[in-house]
C-alpha cells in the first residue's frame, strides 16, 4: 500500500509540473465547453485532440487527455440544467430535477450541486482506482453476457420507478424507445433491420443524440413556448458568492446520501465494459428517490436528484477508464479513443500496463485527481456565466437552443438525414408531451436498448436457449432476482391501490 | 384533448403494427438452440405497445386519464401558430442548409426568429446573426474539426478562403 | 448590402483563386478543403484506430495542407460507409478506410447497388492476419488438441467473433468445415469485446488478430494454436501456420484505403502519393511491427487486381457458409 501512496505521488507531481499543469487548466476548461454543447461530448473533444497531442510528449498528452474528459463529465450538467437538453445520455438523468430547479429560479443550487456533487464522485472513484485496480479488474473480466443482461434489467427495473402515474403511456415510451435502438443492424445475424423505406440514413440506426436533442432540444422547447404563452419569466438568480456559498452548505446538506449512493454505484456499474455511465446514473437517481424520506419531491427539483446522479457519471467515467487500462477494453467511444491514443504512442494497454508501464499509469492516475480538483474550480468560476445564459430574454435564448440542437443534431453523425430524423421526433414529442407520455423512458431505454438486446441473445446463444442462464449463474442469479422483485413492486402495488377503488390522482406532472 | 387522446392512440396503435410488420422481415420467433431471432425484439415490444395504446385509448373511454377530462382542445389558436411559426421556422432552417451552408441558415433563421418572431431591434438582431455563425464556424471547423455542410458550389470560394485562414 | 457583400464575395472569390494559382505552382492538386477521411466501423474498433493512427501520421508530418477529418461509419457492416463513397458530394475530398466488408458487403446485400469497381484505388496499407485462441487453463497446447477436445465437446464448443459474415466468422466456418467441427458462434460487437471474454472465459476460443489479443497474450491468459496466416508471425512465433500443418489456407483483413467513385486522376494520383509517404513512414513501419500487421504495400494496379481476387474468394467462402 505505501508503494502505491508512493507512486501516485509522484503522479500527482508529475501533473503539478507548469506544462502539465498548464495542459489540465487548459483541458478542463475546454472540456467543460464542449460537454455544455449539446451534441458534443468528451468523445469529440478527445479525439479531435488526439493529433494535437503530438506536440507534447506522451506523459502530457495523456493527461491533456484525461483534463479534456474531466471538463466533458462537469459540462454535461451544465447542458441539462441550464438548456435543458441533456449533452450525453449520462446526463439524462440530471435534468430531472436540474431543469425544474431551474425554472424555479434555483439554477445556482442546481448547478454548485452537481459541480460538488461531480467532484465527489469522481474523488471515490479515484480512490478506488487507486486502491484497487487490478482487483477490480478480475471482477469486471467475470461479468459475461448473462451479468451485463442482469444489470440492464435492474437498470430497467429502476425505470418503473420513474415513470409517471399513467402506467401504460410509460410502459409504451420505454418499448418505443428500445424499439428505435434495434433499427440499423441486427449484430446476431448480421442483418439490416428496421430500414424504413429503405433510407441509408437507418442504417447506422438512430443515434441516442438525435432522439435526446429532438425531445428535449425542439419537444420541450416547444411545449415550454406553448404553455407559458412565450411569456417566459425566467426568475432571478443572481450570482454572489456568499449565496453559491449557502447554495453549496444547503445542497449538500439535502443530498449527501444520494451523493454517496451515486459515488460508489456509479463506480461498480462503470467499471464494467459494456454497461457505461448511463445505467449508473440512471440507477444512483432510481435508488437514491427509493430510500429518499420524500420520494415525491423528485422530478420536481430536489437537488438530491442532481447529486445523485452527477455523482454517479463522474464516478463511472472514471471507472470506465479501469476496463481500458486494465483489460484493453473500451467502456465507452471516449475511453477507445483514448486506447487508440496509447497505441499511437507505443503503450498496450492490457492487464500487464500497471507492471510494464508503472510510471505512465500513476502518471495519469495521479492527473486524475488533479484534473477533478480543477474541473470542479474551473466549473465554479464559470457558474456566473452559465446563469447570465439563463438570464437572456427568452426569445433569444429559444434561438440559441434551437440553432443548438440543429448543429447538435448534426455534428452528432454528420448526417442531414438524422437533423430531419430530429425534428420529427421533436414536433412528435411536443404533442406526446401535451398528452402527458412520459418521454425519459424512451430516451434511456435507446441508450440500453444496445446494451440489452445483444446481451440478452448472447446468453440464450451460450445456454442454447435456455433462459435459466439469468437464475443459476452465481453473480446474475441475485441480480435477476433483485431487478424482478423491484419490476413487480410498483406494479403489485399499483393494481392494489387501484383494486381498491383509488382513482388516480389529479397529477399529470412526471419526469420528461 | 379526449379526442386527442383517442387519436394519438389509434396514430400510435398502427405504428405499432407497422413496427411489427417490419420486424417480421427477420426471424421473429424463438429458433431453437439459438434463443429469439433477429427480428424477435423490435416485433414483441412493438406487440407490447400496441397493447399500451389499446389500454391508452380504454383509460380514455373511461376517462381516468388527466387528459381524457381536459376539454381544452390539443391545439388552441395560440398552439397552432406557434407550431407554424416556431416549427416552421426550424424547418425552414434545416431546409435551407443544402442551400446556404450550416452557416448561412442559421444567419437567415436568426433574423427571423429575432426580428420577426422575437421583434428585437436591428442592431440586436443582427449583432447575433452575423457573430453566431462566425464563432460556430471557428469553433466547429478550426478547433472541434468537425465539418459543417458547405450548402450549393456557389459558396465554395469563400469556404475556401476561410480554410486558408483556419488551417 | 447586398452590392457590399457580392462585391466581398468576389474579393473573397479572386483571394482564394489566386492562392490556388500560387500553390498550383508546386503542385499539379492539393486539396483544398477538410478531406472526409471515412472510416468503415464504428469509434474505437481495430479499423477506426488504424484510421486515427494514419491521421496522426498525417498530422505529425505536416504531410497535407488540410486536415483528414476521421468521419466513422460503420453502419449496415459497413454498407453505410460505401453508400457515403458513391453519393459523395466532392469525390476529391472523399477517402475511405477499408475492412473486407469492402468486398462481402455488396456481396452479401445486392440491393445496395454498389460496385466496388467503381472505386479508385489509393494504397493498400497491410493486412492482418488472424490467429486462433484458447485461455490457458484450458490446457490445450496444441492445434490438434483443440481439435480433439472441440470435437468432445460435441456441439458445446463456444467460439466469439464479431458477427455472421464478417472476417472471423469466415474463418471459423473454414475451420468446422475442413475438420468437420461442430462450433456454437457467438457474436460480439467488437474483436476487443471478444479478445476480454475469453479471457474471463465467458468463451472457450476465438478467432482474433494479434493485435486484439496482444495485452491478454503477453500477460499468459491466453495461448495463440495457429495462425491463419502465409508466414509464421513475429509475435507468435512458435506458433505454426495452418499451411505449414495441412492446408492451404490462409486469410487476412486487409487495412486499404480508396477513394470515391468518380476521383479525378490528379487527386487519385495525390492520395497514392501522400499514402505511400505515409506507408514508408518511420511510425506507419512501426505501427505494423508492434499490431503484427503484415506489410503488403501495392500500387493502384495492383489493387485493381487484388479486388477480382478477393471478391471470388469471397464469394465461394460466403457460399459454403450458406449465405
Amino acid at each position: 500500500m505505501m508503494e502505491v501512496i508512493g507512486q501516485l505521488g509522484d503522479g500527482v507531481l508529475m501533473s503539478l509540473q507548469p506544462l502539465n499543469l498548464a495542459l489540465i487548466l487548459i483541458g478542463v476548461t475546454l472540456g467543460l465547453f464542449i460537454g455544455a454543447m449539446p451534441g458534443l461530448g468528451s468523445v469529440n473533444g478527445v479525439a479531435i485532440l488526439l493529433p494535437i497531442t503530438f506536440l507534447v510528449p506522451p506523459g502530457s498528452a495523456i493527461i491533456f487527455l484525461a483534463a479534456i474528459y474531466y471538463g466533458a463529465m462537469y459540462g454535461g450538467a451544465i447542458s441539462s440544467i441550464t438548456l435543458g437538453i441533456p449533452g450525453a445520455s449520462t446526463a439524462v438523468a440530471t435534468t430531472f430535477d436540474g431543469r425544474p430547479l431551474a425554472m424555479q429560479g434555483k439554477a445556482r443550487l442546481a448547478l454548485v450541486t452537481a459541480a460538488i456533487a461531480s467532484f465527489i464522485g469522481g474523488t471515490v472513484a479515484n480512490v478506488l482506482f487507486t486502491g484497487f485496480a487490478p482487483l477490480l479488474a478480475s471482477v469486471a473480466l467475470s461479468f459475461g453476457p448473462p451479468e451485463i443482461f442482469a444489470l440492464m434489467l435492474l437498470a430497467f427495473a429502476t425505470f418503473v420507478g420513474l415513470g409517471g402515474d399513467d402506467i401504460p403511456k410509460t410502459i409504451f415510451s420505454i418499448c418505443i424507445g428500445l424499439v428505435f435502438a434495434a433499427v440499423g443492424f441486427d449484430e446476431i445475424s448480421g442483418a439490416p433491420r428496421l430500414i424504413f423505406g429503405d433510407i441509408s440514413g437507418f442504417l447506422h440506426g438512430i443515434n441516442f443524440l438525435v432522439l435526446a436533442i429532438g425531445v428535449y432540444g425542439i419537444g420541450e422547447m416547444l411545449w415550454t413556448i406553448d404553455s407559458t404563452r412565450g411569456k417566459i419569466t425566467s426568475t432571478e438568480t443572481k450570482m454572489s458568492v456568499k449565496g453559491a456559498v449557502e447554495d453549496a452548505k444547503y445542497g449538500m446538506k439535502k443530498s449527501w446520501k444520494g451523493t454517496t449512493i451515486g459515488s460508489f454505484l456509479g463506480f461498480f456499474v462503470g467499471i464494467l465494459p459494456a454497461a457505461g455511465a448511463t445505467p449508473g446514473s440512471l440507477m444512483a437517481y432510481g435508488v437514491s428517490k427509493l430510500t429518499s424520506k420524500t420520494p415525491e419531491e423528485f422530478g420536481k427539483g430536489h437537488p438530491e436528484g442532481v447529486a445523485a446522479p452527477e455523482a454517479a457519471n463522474n464516478s463511472a467515467s472514471t471507472g470506465s477508464m479501469l476496463p481500458m487500462l486494465t483489460l484493453g477494453i473500451p467502456g465507452s467511444p471516449t475511453t477507445a479513443i483514448l486506447l487508440g491514443g496509447m497505441v499511437i504512442w507505443g503503450l498496450t494497454p492490457g492487464p500487464r500496463l500497471f507492471t510494464d508501464q508503472p510510471e505512465f499509469v500513476w502518471g495519469l492516475i495521479g492527473s486524475f485527481y488533479v484534473s477533478n480538483f480543477f474541473a470542479l474550480v474551473v466549473n465554479l468560476s464559470f457558474i456566473p456565466l452559465f446563469i447570465w445564459v439563463l438570464r437572456m430574454p427568452f426569445t433569444i435564448l429559444a434561438a440559441m437552443i434551437f440553432v443548438l440542437s440543429v448543429v447538435g443534431g448534426y455534428a452528432a453523425t454528420r448526417d442531414m438525414h438524422d437533423v430531419w430524423l430530429m425534428l420529427g421526433f421533436g414536433v412528435g414529442a411536443y404533442f406526446l408531451r401535451k398528452l402527458d407520455y412520459p418521454l425519459a423512458p424512451a430516451v434511456l431505454a435507446i441508450v440500453l436498448g444496445p446494451i440489452a438486446e445483444p446481451t440478452l441473445r448472447q446468453s440464450l446463444l451460450l445456454s442454447s436457449g435456455d433462459p435459466s442462464i439469468f437464475f443459476t449463474r452465481p453473480i446474475a442469479g441475485p441480480i435477476t432476482v433483485i431487478a424482478i422483485v423491484l419490476i413487480l413492486l410498483p406494479l403489485l402495488k399499483v393494481m392494489f391501490t387501484k383494486s381498491k377503488g383509488n382513482k388516480p390522482k389529479d397529477d399529470g406532472e412526471t419526469l420528461a | 384533448m379526449r379526442r386527442a387522446e383517442f387519436i394519438t392512440a389509434g396514430i400510435l396503435a398502427l405504428l405499432s403494427i407497422y413496427l411489427m410488420w417490419k420486424s417480421t422481415e427477420l426471424e421473429i420467433g424463438y429458433v431453437s438452440d439459438e434463443g429469439p431471432g433477429g427480428g424477435a425484439w423490435p416485433f414483441w415490444l412493438a406487440a407490447i405497445m400496441l397493447i399500451c395504446t389499446g389500454v391508452i385509448a380504454y383509460n380514455a373511454i373511461k376517462k381516468t386519464s388527466p387528459p381524457s377530462q381536459s376539454k381544452e382542445p390539443l391545439l388552441d389558436g395560440y398552439g397552432k401558430k406557434m407550431l407554424l411559426l416556431v416549427g416552421g421556422g426550424i424547418f425552414g432552417f434545416i431546409a435551407l442548409i443544402d442551400i446556404l451552408s450550416m452557416y448561412g441558415a442559421m444567419f437567415v433563421f436568426l433574423i427571423y426568429y429575432l426580428k420577426v418572431l422575437g421583434r428585437h431591434t436591428w442592431r440586436l438582431t443582427l449583432t447575433i446573426a452575423v457573430l453566431t455563425p462566425i464563432i460556430f464556424f471557428f469553433f466547429f471547423e478550426a478547433l472541434m474539426r468537425i465539418t459543417m455542410p458547405k450548402g450549393l458550389p456557389f459558396l465554395e470560394p469563400v469556404f475556401n478562403y476561410l480554410n486558408t485562414i483556419i488551417y | 448590402m447586398k452590392t457590399t457583400k457580392r462585391a466581398f464575395m468576389g474579393l473573397l472569390g479572386a483571394t482564394a483563386l489566386a492562392a490556388s494559382a500560387v500553390s498550383s505552382v508546386a503542385h499539379a492538386w492539393e486539396p483544398t478543403k477538410p478531406i472526409d477521411f471515412v472510416i468503415m466501423a464504428g469509434a474505437g474498433g481495430g479499423a477506426d484506430q488504424i484510421a486515427r493512427f494514419i491521421q496522426s501520421v498525417a498530422e505529425k508530418g505536416k504531410m497535407t495542407p488540410r486536415p483528414l477529418i476521421p468521419n466513422n461509419k460503420g453502419g449496415g457492416s459497413g454498407a453505410e460507409a460505401l453508400i457515403a463513397l458513391n453519393n459523395a458530394r466532392d469525390p476529391d475530398h472523399t477517402i475511405l478506410v477499408t475492412l473486407n466488408s469492402f468486398f462481402t458487403t455488396p456481396l452479401r446485400q445486392p440491393n445496395l447497388g454498389i460496385d466496388i469497381n467503381t472505386f479508385t484505388p489509393v494504397a493498400m496499407m497491410g493486412v492482418d492476419p488472424f490467429v486462433l485462441w484458447v485461455h490457458k487453463d484450458r490446457n490445450i497446447n496444441t492445434f490438434e488438441d483443440w481439435q480433439a477436445a472441440v470435437k468432445e465437446a460435441d456441439g458445446e464448443w463456444v467460439m466469439g467473433g464479431t458477427g455472421k459474415g464478417q472476417e472471423d466468422s469466415l474463418v471459423t466456418t473454414w475451420l468446422e468445415q475442413n475438420y468437420d467441427l461442430k462450433i456454437k458462434y457467438i457474436p460480439y460487437k467488437g474483436g476487443g469485446a471478444v479478445a476480454k471474454d475469453l479471457a474471463g472465459q465467458q468463451i472457450m476460443s476465438s478467432v482474433n488478430n494479434p493485435s486484439e489479443a496482444k495485452g491478454f497474450f503477453e500477460n499468459g491468459d491466453v495461448v495463440p494454436l495457429v495462425s491463419f496466416s502465409d508466414e509464421r508471425l513475429p509475435l507468435v512465433s512458435e506458433v505454426p501456420t495452418v499451411k505449414e500443418l495441412d492446408k492451404d489456407f490462409s486469410y487476412y483483413n486487409q487495412r486499404a484505403v480508396v477513394g470515391a467513385p468518380g476521383m479525378s486522376d490528379e487527386a487519385a494520383a495525390y492520395y497514392q502519393d501522400l499514402f505511400k509517404k505515409i506507408y514508408d513512414s518511420e511510425e506507419w513501419q512501426g505501427y505494423m511491427a508492434s499490431e503484427s500487421l503484415s506489410p503488403l504495400w501495392m500500387d493502384a494496379a495492383a489493387q485493381k487486381e487484388y479486388w477480382q481476387t478477393q471478391v471470388d474468394r469471397h464469394k465461394e467462402l460466403l457460399e459454403k457458409m450458406g449465405e
